[in-house]
Protein backbone atom coordinates (compact mmCIF):
# COMPACT_ATOMS: atom_id res chain seq x y z
CA UNK A 1 0.00 0.00 0.00
CA UNK A 2 1.22 3.42 -0.90
CA UNK A 3 1.40 6.25 2.21
CA UNK A 4 -1.68 8.88 2.38
CA UNK A 5 -2.27 11.63 4.18
CA UNK A 6 -5.78 10.96 6.39
CA UNK A 7 -8.36 14.07 7.13
CA UNK A 8 -11.67 13.43 9.72
CA UNK A 9 -14.10 16.04 7.58
CA UNK A 10 -15.82 18.74 9.69
CA UNK A 11 -18.05 19.10 7.41
CA UNK A 12 -19.45 18.19 3.94
CA UNK A 13 -18.48 21.42 2.57
CA UNK A 14 -14.80 21.01 4.03
CA UNK A 15 -14.71 16.86 2.22
CA UNK A 16 -15.79 18.52 -1.00
CA UNK A 17 -13.19 21.54 -0.81
CA UNK A 18 -10.43 19.95 0.52
CA UNK A 19 -11.21 16.57 -2.13
CA UNK A 20 -11.12 19.22 -5.28
CA UNK A 21 -8.04 20.86 -3.78
CA UNK A 22 -6.03 17.31 -3.44
CA UNK A 23 -6.07 15.74 -6.85
CA UNK A 24 -6.35 11.72 -6.33
CA UNK A 25 -8.13 12.05 -2.87
CA UNK A 26 -10.96 9.51 -2.19
CA UNK A 27 -13.31 9.40 0.54
CA UNK A 28 -13.30 6.79 2.82
CA UNK A 29 -16.64 5.77 4.68
CA UNK A 30 -16.81 2.60 6.10
CA UNK A 31 -13.35 1.55 4.55
CA UNK A 32 -14.64 -2.25 3.64
CA UNK A 33 -14.39 -1.75 -0.31
CA UNK A 34 -11.75 1.22 -0.44
CA UNK A 35 -9.12 -0.69 2.31
CA UNK A 36 -9.47 -3.72 0.44
CA UNK A 37 -8.26 -2.12 -3.35
CA UNK A 38 -5.80 -0.52 -1.57
CA UNK A 39 -4.18 -3.50 0.45
CA UNK A 40 -4.67 -4.87 -3.54
CA UNK A 41 -3.18 -1.76 -4.89
CA UNK A 42 -6.02 -0.85 -7.38
CA UNK A 43 -6.64 2.40 -5.02
CA UNK A 44 -3.91 4.42 -4.13
CA UNK A 45 -4.67 8.02 -2.99
CA UNK A 46 -2.44 10.21 -1.62
CA UNK A 47 -5.51 11.42 0.95
CA UNK A 48 -8.07 10.04 2.31
CA UNK A 49 -11.13 12.43 3.45
CA UNK A 50 -12.97 10.48 6.20
CA UNK A 51 -16.65 11.08 5.70
CA UNK A 52 -17.95 7.96 8.12
CA UNK A 53 -18.58 10.56 11.11
CA UNK A 54 -20.23 13.31 9.30
CA UNK A 55 -23.39 13.87 10.86
CA UNK A 56 -25.28 11.83 7.96
CA UNK A 57 -26.33 8.98 10.22
CA UNK A 58 -29.79 9.61 10.92
CA UNK A 59 -32.88 7.81 8.56
CA UNK A 60 -36.05 10.36 8.67
CA UNK A 61 -39.61 10.93 7.53
CA UNK A 62 -39.63 13.14 4.69
CA UNK A 63 -43.30 15.03 4.91
CA UNK A 64 -44.83 12.94 1.80
CA UNK A 65 -44.43 10.13 3.54
CA UNK A 66 -41.12 8.97 2.09
CA UNK A 67 -37.87 8.34 4.19
CA UNK A 68 -34.51 10.56 4.14
CA UNK A 69 -31.33 8.21 4.65
CA UNK A 70 -28.15 9.58 5.27
CA UNK A 71 -24.80 8.52 3.80
CA UNK A 72 -23.43 7.15 6.75
CA UNK A 73 -26.20 5.22 7.96
CA UNK A 74 -24.30 1.78 8.67
CA UNK A 75 -25.95 -0.91 6.43
CA UNK A 76 -26.82 -3.04 9.63
CA UNK A 77 -28.66 -0.07 11.23
CA UNK A 78 -31.06 0.47 8.05
CA UNK A 79 -31.50 -2.80 7.64
CA UNK A 80 -32.94 -2.70 10.93
CA UNK A 81 -34.77 0.51 11.06
CA UNK A 82 -38.59 -0.28 11.90
CA UNK A 83 -39.78 2.15 9.35
CA UNK A 84 -37.36 0.26 6.25
CA UNK A 85 -38.80 -2.72 7.89
CA UNK A 86 -42.72 -2.52 7.54
CA UNK A 87 -42.48 0.25 4.39
CA UNK A 88 -39.70 -0.84 2.24
CA UNK A 89 -39.38 -4.38 3.22
CA UNK A 90 -37.39 -5.08 -0.18
CA UNK A 91 -34.72 -2.84 0.82
CA UNK A 92 -34.31 -4.65 4.77
CA UNK A 93 -33.86 -7.73 2.89
CA UNK A 94 -31.42 -6.90 0.53
CA UNK A 95 -29.28 -5.22 2.72
CA UNK A 96 -29.35 -8.37 5.04
CA UNK A 97 -28.73 -10.53 1.93
CA UNK A 98 -25.42 -8.94 1.37
CA UNK A 99 -22.59 -9.46 3.14
CA UNK A 100 -21.56 -10.53 7.00
CA UNK A 101 -23.11 -8.83 10.32
CA UNK A 102 -19.25 -7.66 11.27
CA UNK A 103 -19.46 -5.74 7.09
CA UNK A 104 -22.66 -4.38 7.60
CA UNK A 105 -21.92 -2.97 11.21
CA UNK A 106 -18.94 -0.80 9.28
CA UNK A 107 -20.32 -0.79 5.81
CA UNK A 108 -22.36 3.05 4.78
CA UNK A 109 -24.94 3.60 2.07
CA UNK A 110 -22.84 5.84 0.19
CA UNK A 111 -20.12 3.20 0.32
CA UNK A 112 -22.45 0.61 -0.23
CA UNK A 113 -23.46 2.31 -3.83
CA UNK A 114 -19.77 3.31 -4.71
CA UNK A 115 -18.93 -0.43 -4.28
CA UNK A 116 -16.66 -1.71 -7.42
CA UNK A 117 -17.07 -4.65 -9.16
CA UNK A 118 -15.81 -8.23 -7.54
CA UNK A 119 -14.73 -9.10 -11.33
CA UNK A 120 -11.41 -11.42 -10.60
CA UNK A 121 -9.46 -9.17 -13.04
CA UNK A 122 -10.46 -5.93 -11.82
CA UNK A 123 -8.57 -6.96 -8.51
CA UNK A 124 -5.68 -8.30 -9.85
CA UNK A 125 -3.48 -5.70 -10.78
CA UNK A 126 -1.57 -8.03 -13.08
CA UNK A 127 -4.00 -8.82 -15.17
CA UNK A 128 -5.15 -6.37 -17.64
CA UNK A 129 -8.66 -4.45 -17.27
CA UNK A 130 -10.11 -2.11 -18.84
CA UNK A 131 -11.74 -0.86 -16.01
CA UNK A 132 -8.89 -0.71 -14.02
CA UNK A 133 -6.44 0.36 -16.93
CA UNK A 134 -8.16 1.92 -19.63
CA UNK A 135 -7.33 0.15 -22.97
CA UNK A 136 -5.53 -2.83 -21.46
CA UNK A 137 -8.28 -5.07 -22.47
CA UNK A 138 -11.19 -7.40 -21.04
CA UNK A 139 -9.81 -10.81 -20.18
CA UNK A 140 -12.87 -12.12 -18.30
CA UNK A 141 -14.67 -12.22 -21.79
CA UNK A 142 -12.85 -14.50 -22.86
CA UNK A 143 -11.94 -16.17 -19.11
CA UNK A 144 -13.29 -16.04 -15.87
CA UNK A 145 -16.96 -14.54 -16.51
CA UNK A 146 -19.08 -17.37 -14.66
CA UNK A 147 -20.09 -14.70 -12.35
CA UNK A 148 -20.37 -11.82 -15.08
CA UNK A 149 -22.85 -10.10 -16.64
CA UNK A 150 -25.35 -11.34 -18.94
CA UNK A 151 -27.37 -8.32 -20.52
CA UNK A 152 -25.96 -4.82 -21.15
CA UNK A 153 -22.60 -5.64 -21.07
CA UNK A 154 -20.07 -4.35 -23.88
CA UNK A 155 -16.88 -5.81 -25.58
CA UNK A 156 -14.77 -3.59 -23.50
CA UNK A 157 -16.46 -5.07 -19.96
CA UNK A 158 -18.67 -7.85 -18.72
CA UNK A 159 -18.41 -7.01 -15.05
CA UNK A 160 -21.97 -6.63 -12.41
CA UNK A 161 -22.28 -4.78 -10.27
CA UNK A 162 -22.09 -6.22 -6.68
CA UNK A 163 -24.45 -4.72 -4.38
CA UNK A 164 -27.69 -6.01 -3.01
CA UNK A 165 -28.77 -2.59 -1.15
CA UNK A 166 -28.59 -0.59 -5.00
CA UNK A 167 -31.25 -3.32 -6.76
CA UNK A 168 -33.62 -2.78 -3.79
CA UNK A 169 -33.23 1.21 -4.01
CA UNK A 170 -33.56 1.10 -8.00
CA UNK A 171 -37.16 -0.84 -7.79
CA UNK A 172 -37.98 1.48 -4.64
CA UNK A 173 -37.32 4.57 -7.14
CA UNK A 174 -34.90 6.00 -4.57
CA UNK A 175 -33.22 9.57 -5.63
CA UNK A 176 -29.44 9.84 -4.43
CA UNK A 177 -28.94 13.45 -3.13
CA UNK A 178 -25.18 14.46 -4.51
CA UNK A 179 -22.97 17.66 -3.03
CA UNK A 180 -20.00 18.75 -5.08
CA UNK A 181 -18.09 22.00 -5.73
CA UNK A 182 -21.29 23.16 -7.91
CA UNK A 183 -23.51 22.40 -5.52
CA UNK A 184 -26.64 19.78 -4.65
CA UNK A 185 -27.89 17.88 -7.16
CA UNK A 186 -30.34 14.60 -7.65
CA UNK A 187 -30.04 11.59 -9.56
CA UNK A 188 -32.49 8.68 -9.69
CA UNK A 189 -30.43 5.33 -8.44
CA UNK A 190 -31.63 3.79 -11.46
CA UNK A 191 -29.16 6.60 -14.10
CA UNK A 192 -26.96 6.64 -10.97
CA UNK A 193 -24.85 3.64 -12.10
CA UNK A 194 -23.84 3.13 -15.61
CA UNK A 195 -23.39 0.91 -18.49
CA UNK A 196 -19.88 -0.22 -19.45
CA UNK A 197 -20.21 0.95 -23.47
CA UNK A 198 -17.07 2.04 -24.67
CA UNK A 199 -15.87 3.51 -21.03
CA UNK A 200 -15.74 1.01 -18.00
CA UNK A 201 -13.48 3.21 -16.37
CA UNK A 202 -16.55 5.05 -14.77
CA UNK A 203 -19.37 2.57 -13.05
CA UNK A 204 -21.28 5.54 -12.12
CA UNK A 205 -22.44 9.45 -13.03
CA UNK A 206 -21.10 10.67 -9.98
CA UNK A 207 -18.84 13.55 -10.90
CA UNK A 208 -14.99 14.20 -9.62
CA UNK A 209 -15.05 15.65 -5.71
CA UNK A 210 -18.57 15.07 -5.85
CA UNK A 211 -19.76 13.19 -2.17
CA UNK A 212 -22.96 11.35 -1.41
CA UNK A 213 -25.28 13.17 0.96
CA UNK A 214 -28.45 11.09 1.37
CA UNK A 215 -30.52 8.55 -0.25
CA UNK A 216 -34.49 9.34 -0.66
CA UNK A 217 -37.30 7.16 -0.71
CA UNK A 218 -40.54 8.02 -2.52
CA UNK A 219 -43.63 7.30 -0.54
CA UNK A 220 -45.62 3.79 -1.18
CA UNK A 221 -49.44 4.35 -2.12
CA UNK A 222 -50.99 1.83 0.46
CA UNK A 223 -51.59 -1.64 -0.62
CA UNK A 224 -47.86 -2.08 -1.88
CA UNK A 225 -45.69 -4.33 -1.09
CA UNK A 226 -42.06 -5.95 -1.90
CA UNK A 227 -39.84 -8.21 -1.07
CA UNK A 228 -35.99 -8.95 -2.10
CA UNK A 229 -34.70 -12.34 -3.37
CA UNK A 230 -31.12 -13.82 -3.84
CA UNK A 231 -29.65 -16.68 -5.62
CA UNK A 232 -25.82 -17.56 -4.63
CA UNK A 233 -23.43 -20.40 -4.22
CA UNK A 234 -24.03 -21.22 -0.70
CA UNK A 235 -26.62 -20.25 1.88
CA UNK A 236 -24.99 -16.99 2.80
CA UNK A 237 -22.50 -14.93 2.83
CA UNK A 238 -21.88 -14.61 -0.76
CA UNK A 239 -22.73 -12.41 -3.62
CA UNK A 240 -25.16 -12.56 -5.86
CA UNK A 241 -25.48 -15.00 -9.08
CA UNK A 242 -28.96 -13.46 -9.42
CA UNK A 243 -31.40 -11.54 -7.44
CA UNK A 244 -34.17 -9.41 -7.71
CA UNK A 245 -36.47 -6.31 -6.33
CA UNK A 246 -39.81 -6.26 -6.91
CA UNK A 247 -42.68 -4.36 -5.94
CA UNK A 248 -46.12 -5.07 -6.59
CA UNK A 249 -49.93 -3.66 -5.96
CA UNK A 250 -52.96 -5.52 -7.13
CA UNK A 251 -56.39 -4.13 -6.88
CA UNK A 252 -59.17 -6.60 -7.70
CA UNK A 253 -57.06 -8.80 -9.17
CA UNK A 254 -55.08 -6.18 -11.81
CA UNK A 255 -51.38 -4.96 -11.59
CA UNK A 256 -52.24 -1.31 -10.51
CA UNK A 257 -48.15 -1.26 -10.08
CA UNK A 258 -45.39 -3.51 -10.75
CA UNK A 259 -41.55 -2.80 -10.35
CA UNK A 260 -38.69 -5.16 -10.98
CA UNK A 261 -35.08 -5.27 -10.38
CA UNK A 262 -32.47 -7.55 -11.12
CA UNK A 263 -29.00 -7.90 -9.37
CA UNK A 264 -26.07 -9.98 -10.44
CA UNK A 265 -26.76 -9.61 -14.41
CA UNK A 266 -25.83 -6.22 -15.22
CA UNK A 267 -23.13 -3.18 -14.51
CA UNK A 268 -26.01 -2.07 -12.61
CA UNK A 269 -29.19 -3.02 -10.98
CA UNK A 270 -31.04 -3.76 -14.05
CA UNK A 271 -34.58 -2.21 -13.98
CA UNK A 272 -36.90 -4.55 -15.66
CA UNK A 273 -39.06 -1.67 -17.66
CA UNK A 274 -39.95 -4.16 -20.27
CA UNK A 275 -41.49 -6.27 -17.97
CA UNK A 276 -43.20 -3.67 -16.04
CA UNK A 277 -44.93 -2.43 -19.00
CA UNK A 278 -46.45 -5.99 -20.03
CA UNK A 279 -47.58 -6.32 -16.64
CA UNK A 280 -49.27 -3.22 -15.99
CA UNK A 281 -52.89 -3.66 -16.03
CA UNK A 282 -53.11 -6.89 -17.12
CA UNK A 283 -54.31 -9.64 -14.31
CA UNK A 284 -52.15 -10.75 -11.36
CA UNK A 285 -51.13 -14.58 -12.27
CA UNK A 286 -47.94 -16.84 -13.19
CA UNK A 287 -48.59 -17.10 -16.74
CA UNK A 288 -48.57 -13.25 -16.90
CA UNK A 289 -45.39 -13.10 -14.69
CA UNK A 290 -43.32 -15.65 -16.85
CA UNK A 291 -44.07 -14.05 -20.31
CA UNK A 292 -43.59 -10.36 -18.48
CA UNK A 293 -40.21 -11.46 -17.30
CA UNK A 294 -39.07 -13.32 -20.66
CA UNK A 295 -39.54 -10.50 -22.52
CA UNK A 296 -37.47 -8.39 -20.71
CA UNK A 297 -34.79 -11.40 -20.73
CA UNK A 298 -34.81 -11.73 -24.22
CA UNK A 299 -32.27 -8.96 -24.32
CA UNK A 300 -30.11 -11.10 -22.40
CA UNK A 301 -26.59 -11.69 -24.09
CA UNK A 302 -24.98 -14.40 -21.85
CA UNK A 303 -21.37 -15.07 -22.14
CA UNK A 304 -19.93 -19.29 -22.53
CA UNK A 305 -20.10 -20.05 -18.94
CA UNK A 306 -22.71 -17.61 -17.20
CA UNK A 307 -26.34 -18.75 -19.71
CA UNK A 308 -27.79 -20.28 -15.91
CA UNK A 309 -27.74 -16.74 -14.41
CA UNK A 310 -30.80 -15.90 -17.21
CA UNK A 311 -32.89 -19.00 -15.71
CA UNK A 312 -32.27 -18.18 -12.06
CA UNK A 313 -32.97 -14.87 -12.95
CA UNK A 314 -36.33 -15.98 -14.42
CA UNK A 315 -37.50 -18.19 -11.43
CA UNK A 316 -36.25 -15.65 -9.01
CA UNK A 317 -38.23 -12.92 -10.27
CA UNK A 318 -41.48 -15.34 -11.42
CA UNK A 319 -41.57 -16.58 -7.66
CA UNK A 320 -41.16 -12.73 -5.79
CA UNK A 321 -44.31 -12.03 -7.91
CA UNK A 322 -46.27 -15.11 -7.34
CA UNK A 323 -45.04 -14.76 -3.47
CA UNK A 324 -46.20 -10.65 -3.35
CA UNK A 325 -49.51 -11.48 -5.13
CA UNK A 326 -50.71 -13.71 -2.09
CA UNK A 327 -49.78 -11.06 -0.02
CA UNK A 328 -51.42 -8.19 -1.94
CA UNK B 1 -19.86 11.05 17.26
CA UNK B 2 -18.03 14.88 17.62
CA UNK B 3 -16.71 15.85 14.04
CA UNK B 4 -13.39 16.61 15.12
CA UNK B 5 -10.11 16.53 13.24
CA UNK B 6 -7.43 15.22 15.75
CA UNK B 7 -4.28 13.85 15.51
CA UNK B 8 -2.35 14.68 12.24
CA UNK B 9 1.09 15.13 11.89
CA UNK B 10 3.42 17.29 9.48
CA UNK B 11 3.13 20.91 8.58
CA UNK B 12 3.04 23.29 6.17
CA UNK B 13 -0.10 21.66 3.62
CA UNK B 14 -3.14 22.59 4.97
CA UNK B 15 -5.21 20.88 7.25
CA UNK B 16 -4.36 17.45 5.47
CA UNK B 17 -0.44 16.42 5.69
CA UNK B 18 2.19 13.72 6.59
CA UNK B 19 1.46 10.07 6.51
CA UNK B 20 1.68 9.68 10.02
CA UNK B 21 -1.05 10.35 12.91
CA UNK B 22 -0.74 10.43 17.01
CA UNK B 23 -4.27 8.68 17.96
CA UNK B 24 -5.80 6.99 20.88
CA UNK B 25 -7.78 3.93 21.01
CA UNK B 26 -9.41 2.73 24.29
CA UNK B 27 -8.46 -1.26 24.18
CA UNK B 28 -9.86 -3.46 27.00
CA UNK B 29 -10.38 -0.74 28.68
CA UNK B 30 -7.04 1.45 28.55
CA UNK B 31 -6.26 4.50 26.65
CA UNK B 32 -3.30 3.15 24.07
CA UNK B 33 -1.62 6.60 22.39
CA UNK B 34 0.16 5.87 19.13
CA UNK B 35 1.85 7.29 16.28
CA UNK B 36 1.25 5.33 13.36
CA UNK B 37 1.69 5.26 10.16
CA UNK B 38 -1.93 5.42 7.83
CA UNK B 39 -1.78 2.34 6.68
CA UNK B 40 -2.06 0.40 9.59
CA UNK B 41 -5.11 -1.24 10.39
CA UNK B 42 -6.65 -2.02 13.77
CA UNK B 43 -5.33 -5.54 13.28
CA UNK B 44 -2.24 -4.66 12.99
CA UNK B 45 -2.03 -2.33 16.03
CA UNK B 46 -3.71 -4.70 17.84
CA UNK B 47 -0.86 -7.76 16.92
CA UNK B 48 2.24 -5.57 16.14
CA UNK B 49 2.39 -2.73 18.72
CA UNK B 50 0.38 -3.94 21.31
CA UNK B 51 1.15 -7.19 21.16
CA UNK B 52 -2.43 -8.71 21.67
CA UNK B 53 -1.89 -11.69 19.28
CA UNK B 54 -5.92 -12.97 20.12
CA UNK B 55 -7.52 -11.47 17.16
CA UNK B 56 -6.23 -13.42 14.21
CA UNK B 57 -5.33 -12.57 10.81
CA UNK B 58 -6.76 -14.92 8.16
CA UNK B 59 -7.62 -13.61 5.05
CA UNK B 60 -6.40 -9.57 5.37
CA UNK B 61 -9.59 -9.21 3.30
CA UNK B 62 -13.03 -9.11 5.15
CA UNK B 63 -13.75 -12.71 4.41
CA UNK B 64 -12.95 -14.66 6.97
CA UNK B 65 -14.09 -12.98 10.12
CA UNK B 66 -10.71 -13.94 12.16
CA UNK B 67 -9.57 -10.58 13.11
CA UNK B 68 -13.32 -9.82 14.36
CA UNK B 69 -13.36 -7.46 17.50
CA UNK B 70 -16.19 -5.51 19.35
CA UNK B 71 -15.77 -1.52 18.15
CA UNK B 72 -17.65 0.50 20.80
CA UNK B 73 -20.09 -2.37 21.37
CA UNK B 74 -20.25 -3.32 17.72
CA UNK B 75 -18.24 -5.88 15.78
CA UNK B 76 -16.85 -5.64 12.97
CA UNK B 77 -13.60 -7.08 10.88
CA UNK B 78 -10.50 -5.15 12.28
CA UNK B 79 -8.70 -5.99 9.18
CA UNK B 80 -10.16 -3.60 6.92
CA UNK B 81 -10.55 -1.06 9.67
CA UNK B 82 -7.54 1.76 9.51
CA UNK B 83 -6.32 2.85 13.27
CA UNK B 84 -6.74 5.99 12.19
CA UNK B 85 -10.01 6.23 11.48
CA UNK B 86 -10.72 4.49 14.89
CA UNK B 87 -9.20 7.17 16.91
CA UNK B 88 -11.04 7.39 19.95
CA UNK B 89 -12.94 4.18 19.33
CA UNK B 90 -13.33 1.65 22.53
CA UNK B 91 -12.50 -1.55 21.59
CA UNK B 92 -12.59 -5.08 22.85
CA UNK B 93 -10.41 -8.11 22.20
CA UNK B 94 -11.23 -11.47 23.36
CA UNK B 95 -7.98 -10.59 25.46
CA UNK B 96 -10.63 -8.04 27.29
CA UNK B 97 -14.02 -10.48 27.43
CA UNK B 98 -13.05 -11.97 31.13
CA UNK B 99 -14.05 -9.94 34.22
CA UNK B 100 -11.89 -10.23 37.65
CA UNK B 101 -10.33 -13.63 35.86
CA UNK B 102 -13.70 -15.08 35.53
CA UNK B 103 -14.29 -16.18 31.74
CA UNK B 104 -17.11 -14.78 29.79
CA UNK B 105 -20.31 -17.15 29.57
CA UNK B 106 -19.16 -17.44 25.81
CA UNK B 107 -15.67 -18.44 26.29
CA UNK B 108 -17.10 -20.69 29.21
CA UNK B 109 -19.71 -22.16 26.49
CA UNK B 110 -17.22 -22.50 23.89
CA UNK B 111 -15.11 -24.53 26.27
CA UNK B 112 -18.22 -26.88 27.63
CA UNK B 113 -19.08 -27.31 23.91
CA UNK B 114 -15.54 -28.30 22.77
CA UNK B 115 -16.79 -25.89 20.60
CA UNK B 116 -13.22 -25.77 18.21
CA UNK B 117 -10.13 -27.77 17.02
CA UNK B 118 -7.06 -25.78 16.23
CA UNK B 119 -8.70 -22.18 17.84
CA UNK B 120 -7.31 -20.21 14.98
CA UNK B 121 -10.94 -18.97 14.42
CA UNK B 122 -11.84 -19.50 18.04
CA UNK B 123 -10.93 -15.59 19.30
CA UNK B 124 -12.73 -13.98 16.15
CA UNK B 125 -16.10 -16.71 17.09
CA UNK B 126 -16.10 -15.40 20.71
CA UNK B 127 -16.05 -11.77 19.38
CA UNK B 128 -18.59 -12.01 17.10
CA UNK B 129 -20.34 -14.38 18.88
CA UNK B 130 -20.95 -11.51 21.38
CA UNK B 131 -21.54 -9.11 18.90
CA UNK B 132 -24.26 -11.30 17.81
CA UNK B 133 -26.08 -11.54 21.62
CA UNK B 134 -26.31 -7.95 21.79
CA UNK B 135 -27.60 -7.67 18.01
CA UNK B 136 -30.22 -10.09 18.73
CA UNK B 137 -30.99 -8.20 22.14
CA UNK B 138 -31.60 -4.58 20.27
CA UNK B 139 -33.77 -6.17 18.12
CA UNK B 140 -31.44 -6.04 14.89
CA UNK B 141 -33.08 -8.49 12.44
CA UNK B 142 -31.28 -10.96 10.19
CA UNK B 143 -31.50 -12.94 6.70
CA UNK B 144 -32.99 -15.31 8.71
CA UNK B 145 -35.38 -13.60 10.61
CA UNK B 146 -39.14 -13.60 8.88
CA UNK B 147 -40.31 -10.82 7.33
CA UNK B 148 -43.64 -10.95 9.54
CA UNK B 149 -41.28 -10.68 12.57
CA UNK B 150 -41.82 -7.54 14.88
CA UNK B 151 -40.20 -4.76 14.15
CA UNK B 152 -39.30 -3.96 17.65
CA UNK B 153 -37.94 -6.11 20.76
CA UNK B 154 -35.27 -8.85 20.74
CA UNK B 155 -35.09 -11.36 18.51
CA UNK B 156 -35.37 -15.82 19.64
CA UNK B 157 -32.20 -17.24 18.69
CA UNK B 158 -32.96 -20.35 17.19
CA UNK B 159 -30.22 -22.69 14.94
CA UNK B 160 -31.14 -21.15 11.78
CA UNK B 161 -30.68 -17.59 12.91
CA UNK B 162 -27.43 -18.22 14.65
CA UNK B 163 -25.69 -19.41 11.45
CA UNK B 164 -26.91 -16.85 9.40
CA UNK B 165 -25.57 -14.32 11.95
CA UNK B 166 -22.10 -16.03 11.97
CA UNK B 167 -21.62 -16.58 8.93
CA UNK B 168 -19.21 -14.20 8.65
CA UNK B 169 -16.87 -16.38 10.71
CA UNK B 170 -14.90 -19.11 8.22
CA UNK B 171 -14.07 -22.56 10.51
CA UNK B 172 -11.38 -24.38 8.40
CA UNK B 173 -11.80 -27.07 11.08
CA UNK B 174 -15.32 -27.47 10.93
CA UNK B 175 -16.77 -26.57 14.23
CA UNK B 176 -19.79 -25.31 13.05
CA UNK B 177 -21.91 -27.58 14.73
CA UNK B 178 -20.96 -26.89 18.95
CA UNK B 179 -20.54 -23.16 18.13
CA UNK B 180 -23.44 -23.12 16.88
CA UNK B 181 -24.58 -25.07 20.28
CA UNK B 182 -22.12 -22.75 22.56
CA UNK B 183 -23.80 -19.47 21.25
CA UNK B 184 -27.40 -21.42 21.82
CA UNK B 185 -26.66 -22.06 24.93
CA UNK B 186 -25.57 -18.49 26.31
CA UNK B 187 -28.67 -16.81 24.20
CA UNK B 188 -31.35 -19.26 26.04
C1 LIG C 1 -16.03 -10.38 2.03
C2 LIG C 1 -17.05 -9.40 1.54
C3 LIG C 1 -18.30 -9.83 1.14
C4 LIG C 1 -19.26 -8.92 0.69
N1 LIG C 1 -20.49 -9.38 0.29
C5 LIG C 1 -21.40 -8.49 -0.19
C6 LIG C 1 -22.67 -8.92 -0.66
O1 LIG C 1 -23.00 -10.11 -0.63
N2 LIG C 1 -23.53 -7.98 -1.13
C7 LIG C 1 -23.22 -6.65 -1.16
O2 LIG C 1 -24.04 -5.86 -1.59
N3 LIG C 1 -22.02 -6.22 -0.74
C8 LIG C 1 -21.12 -7.11 -0.26
N4 LIG C 1 -19.89 -6.66 0.16
C9 LIG C 1 -19.52 -5.27 -0.11
C10 LIG C 1 -19.92 -4.30 0.97
O3 LIG C 1 -21.33 -4.16 0.96
C11 LIG C 1 -19.24 -2.98 0.64
O4 LIG C 1 -17.86 -3.15 0.85
C12 LIG C 1 -19.74 -1.84 1.50
O5 LIG C 1 -21.12 -1.64 1.34
C13 LIG C 1 -19.01 -0.56 1.16
O6 LIG C 1 -19.37 0.45 2.07
P1 LIG C 1 -18.24 1.25 2.87
O7 LIG C 1 -18.91 2.33 3.64
O8 LIG C 1 -17.37 0.34 3.64
O9 LIG C 1 -17.47 1.88 1.62
P2 LIG C 1 -15.97 2.36 1.46
O10 LIG C 1 -15.08 1.19 1.28
O11 LIG C 1 -15.62 3.33 2.53
O12 LIG C 1 -16.10 3.17 0.09
C14 LIG C 1 -16.43 2.57 -1.14
C15 LIG C 1 -16.31 3.66 -2.23
O13 LIG C 1 -17.26 4.68 -2.01
C16 LIG C 1 -16.64 5.95 -1.84
N5 LIG C 1 -17.44 6.65 -0.83
C17 LIG C 1 -17.76 6.21 0.42
N6 LIG C 1 -18.66 7.04 0.99
C18 LIG C 1 -18.90 8.02 0.09
C19 LIG C 1 -19.76 9.17 0.08
N7 LIG C 1 -20.58 9.48 1.10
N8 LIG C 1 -19.76 9.97 -1.02
C20 LIG C 1 -18.97 9.67 -2.08
N9 LIG C 1 -18.14 8.61 -2.12
C21 LIG C 1 -18.13 7.79 -1.06
C22 LIG C 1 -15.22 5.64 -1.46
O14 LIG C 1 -14.34 6.68 -1.86
C23 LIG C 1 -14.96 4.36 -2.23
O15 LIG C 1 -14.62 4.65 -3.56
C24 LIG C 1 -18.94 -7.56 0.64
C25 LIG C 1 -17.69 -7.10 1.07
C26 LIG C 1 -16.74 -8.01 1.50
C27 LIG C 1 -15.41 -7.50 1.95
S1 LIG D 1 -15.16 -7.41 -17.08
FE1 LIG D 1 -14.68 -5.23 -16.79
S2 LIG D 1 -13.77 -5.26 -14.75
FE2 LIG D 1 -13.62 -7.38 -15.50
S3 LIG D 1 -11.67 -7.56 -16.63
FE3 LIG D 1 -13.20 -6.97 -18.12
S4 LIG D 1 -12.99 -4.73 -18.15
FE4 LIG D 1 -12.07 -5.39 -16.24
S1 LIG E 1 -8.53 -11.42 8.62
FE1 LIG E 1 -10.15 -9.98 8.73
S2 LIG E 1 -11.78 -11.06 7.86
FE2 LIG E 1 -10.12 -12.42 7.51
S1 LIG F 1 -11.16 -24.41 15.09
FE1 LIG F 1 -9.69 -24.52 13.50
S2 LIG F 1 -10.36 -22.95 12.18
FE2 LIG F 1 -11.98 -23.07 13.58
Amino acid sequence: MKPFAYLRAASVAEAVRESAARPGARFLGGGTNLVDLMKLGVESPGLLIDVSRLPLDRVTDTADGGLRIGATVRNSDLAAHPAVRTRYPALSQALLAGASGQLRNTATTGGNLLQRTRCPYFQDTSKPCNKREPGSGCPAREGAHRDLAVIGHSTECVATHPSDMAVALAALDAVVLLYGPDGERTVAVTEFHRLPGDDPSADTVIRPDEMITEVVLPPLPEGTVSLYRKARDRASFAFALASVAAVLRVREGRIEHAALAFGGLAHRPWRARTAEEALRGAPAGDAVYLSAVDAELAAARPLRDNAFKVTLARHLAVDALAALTTRA
Amino acid sequence: MEPTSRGRSGEGEGRAAGDRSTLTLNINGTDHTLTLDHRTTVLDTLRLHLGLTGAKKGCDHGQCGACTVLVDGRRANSCLLLAVAQDGARITTVEGLAADDRLHPLQEAFLERDALQCGYCTPGQICSGIGVLGEAQDGFPSHATAPTAPVTGPVALDAAEIRERMSGNLCRCGAYPRIVEAIGDVAS
